[in-house]
């Protein structure tokens, strides 16, 4: 795979930011857009655009023919069995918080427990809590190593009677971890539990296949997946998404409405009420194509390079401490210098055209649980290089410079 | 934008050797404020003396060199000032940081001036003002006997 040939894909890498070259080390964040995504919408709104469903006019048929190839896209990218299992939603947090208000509404009582983990983001903890507040549910956190990795046995010992749901993340977004969803799912389903898995991390770095992860949820979003801004996806196994209420109500997710009643319309539409984001979801078939056209096997390989390269490179440089060794690493790299404040680290590489994240990542339990207020966080994308590391590194330098640090 | 008009000597010196670390004895009024993007925190501790004045300032908290910097310049210079003074030094210090990059105050000499100057460059970094304004927020919360924690995002 010709990497460079990558990188000149994306229009935002012949900008300059600072006077700088652009080393974008924030995809986990949200991923730069390659020139077919951002044609596709573009062409969209130029030559196709017409809102989807019930019109019968041609631009309607053709936007709602293209809505729905992306669906058969995003079926046949996470390997699902039917295409009503694929729900477009605003965001993964939007997916999470489907799961989280249907399930709960029916499924949860006072008592009942939820089990998430010491990783999650917290667009997988806030809409559980919800349930604590409104049903008197228990969240219960499985803990984490000082490597970063779930204790399964902790885990298992914390399921009982009373577990109604597991959330889980697939991919850690502050330690890279890779967590062993099916090993989860085997331990959860033998007790009757289900599982959703959040997979924003992971659904643009390593390969994922619901079938065999036999997860009952996966939500993960779009813009993450070198996609278009404002598209969630929600995998749910049929047998929920027809058994649980509706979420949102309004326009196309009814099929007859009477002053004494209302028919809710069947799978998928049932969960996508009102004007969808209609360009956004169509687009997102680009990024998908553009995804295959790598290949997930070429695409975990080159990552996992610069991965090595940076920790190896990292580890190198005196006072830098890296967050977190768990057995299966993403390219996702939490780091602290001693001696420098993250958001000090953030302002001096920004001025060397480095983009990091800098913060606690929405992961305040996990910042707590290390004894950490802020973290700086590279994360690797696709079009990253071994020179954009060398880049970050001479900025860490220039930051302990700055500092005056030995 | 420039670094080093950012990352002042003054600056990292203040943010490495904090002035007025600690809880002072016999304090009359206390506040806390966070920052809950990047997780600063400060606890500030106030004595006043007999003629109202303010006697000892001293903080206790975590934050970037930005954050700590100000911090310790503000315990610095609100010594011997009445709460009149410190909320007119508190508002040119806003107005430099967030408006005019200059400093205009009856209340501080030039020396006090050029120290309270030395975060000026944080106005070209508007992700940082906060970090910069913390500590005077949690100062007047203080001042102000309120009971509530200072949260950045709740400020204007």
């Amino acid at each position: 795979m010709n990497i460079e040939n990558i990188k000149s894909q994306f229009p935002i890498f012949s900008k300059k930011i600072n006077g700088k070259p652009l080393v974008y080390l924030d995809s986990s964040n949200s991923s730069q857009k390659p020139m077919c995504v951002i044609n596709r919408l573009n062409d969209f709104y130029k030559n196709e655009f017409s809102n989807i469903g019930r019109s019968i006019h041609s631009l309607a048929v053709n936007a709602t023919n293209k809505f729905e190839e992306t669906r058969v896209s995003v079926k046949n990218f996470i390997n699902a069995k039917f295409k009503e299992e694929i729900i477009f939603t605003k965001n993964a947090t939007e997916a999470i918080n489907l799961v989280a208000a249907t399930f709960g509404q029916q499924n949860i009582e006072k008592g009942d427990e939820i089990i998430i983990t010491e990783l999650e983001h917290h667009s997988n903890y806030v809409p559980w809590h919800f349930l604590r507040e409104t049903k008197k549910a228990i969240i219960k956190f499985a803990p984490i190593n000082e490597d970063g990795d779930i204790i399964v046995d902790k885990f298992k010992e914390l399921i009982t009677s009373k577990t109604k749901i597991v959330a889980v993340t697939h991919l850690s977004n502050v330690t890279g971890t890779i967590v062993p969803i099916k090993e989860i799912v085997e331990i959860a389903h033998k007790k009757n539990v289900p599982v959703l898995v959040d997979g924003c991390q992971s659904v643009p770095h390593i390969k994922v296949d619901v079938a065999d992860l036999d997860c009952d949820f996966y939500a993960f979003s779009a813009h993450k997946v070198y996609g278009p801004t404002g598209v969630g996806i929600l995998y749910a196994k049929k047998k929920w998404l027809e058994k649980l209420p509706p979420y949102i109500g309004g326009g196309a997710m009814i099929s007859e409405v009477k002053k004494d009643k209302i028919i809710y319309a069947p799978l998928p539409e049932k969960y996508e009420a009102g004007t969808m984001p209609t360009a956004e979801v169509i687009t997102f078939n680009e990024s998908i194509k553009f995804m295959e056209s790598i290949g997930k096997d070429n695409l975990m390989k080159h990552e996992k390079e610069i991965t090595n390269y940076a920790l190896e490179k990292l580890r190198k440089i005196n006072s830098v401490k890296i967050i977190g060794n768990p057995k299966n690493k993403a390219g996702v790299i939490a780091f602290t210098i001693k001696g420098i404040h993250p958001h000090d680290i953030a302002t001096i590489l920004d001025e060397d055209g480095v983009a990091i994240r800098a913060g606690h990542h929405c992961c305040q339990i996990f910042h707590e649980k290390m004894n950490l207020t802020a973290t700086a966080r590279a994360s690797i994308g696709i079009y990253n290089t071994k020179d954009d590391i060398d880049v970050l590194c001479n900025a860490i330098q220039n930051c302990r410079k700055i500092f005056d640090l030995k | 934008m420039d670094l080093k008009q950012l990352y002042q000597d003054i600056i990292l010196e203040h943010g490495k050797s904090p002035r007025n670390l600690g809880k002072c004895e016999g304090y009359s009024h206390e506040a806390k404020g966070y920052n809950p993007l990047c997780g600063d925190k400060v606890h500030v501790y106030l004595k006043l003396d007999n003629g109202k004045k303010v006697e000892g300032l001293t903080f206790e908290g975590d934050g970037c060199a930005i954050s700590l910097a100000s911090t310790s310049i503000m315990t610095e210079l609100v010594k011997g000032k009445s709460f009149d003074e410190v909320k007119e030094i508190m508002n040119a210090f806003l107005d430099m940081i967030t408006n005019t990059s200059k400093i205009q105050s009856n209340h501080l000499d030039e020396d006090q001036k050029t120290k309270l100057m030395s975060l000026s460059g944080v106005k070209q970094f508007p992700m940082r003002v906060k970090c910069a304004t913390l500590a005077w927020h949690t100062l007047n919360s203080a001042i102000e006997g309120k009971k509530k924690e200072v949260n950045t995002e709740a400020i204007d």
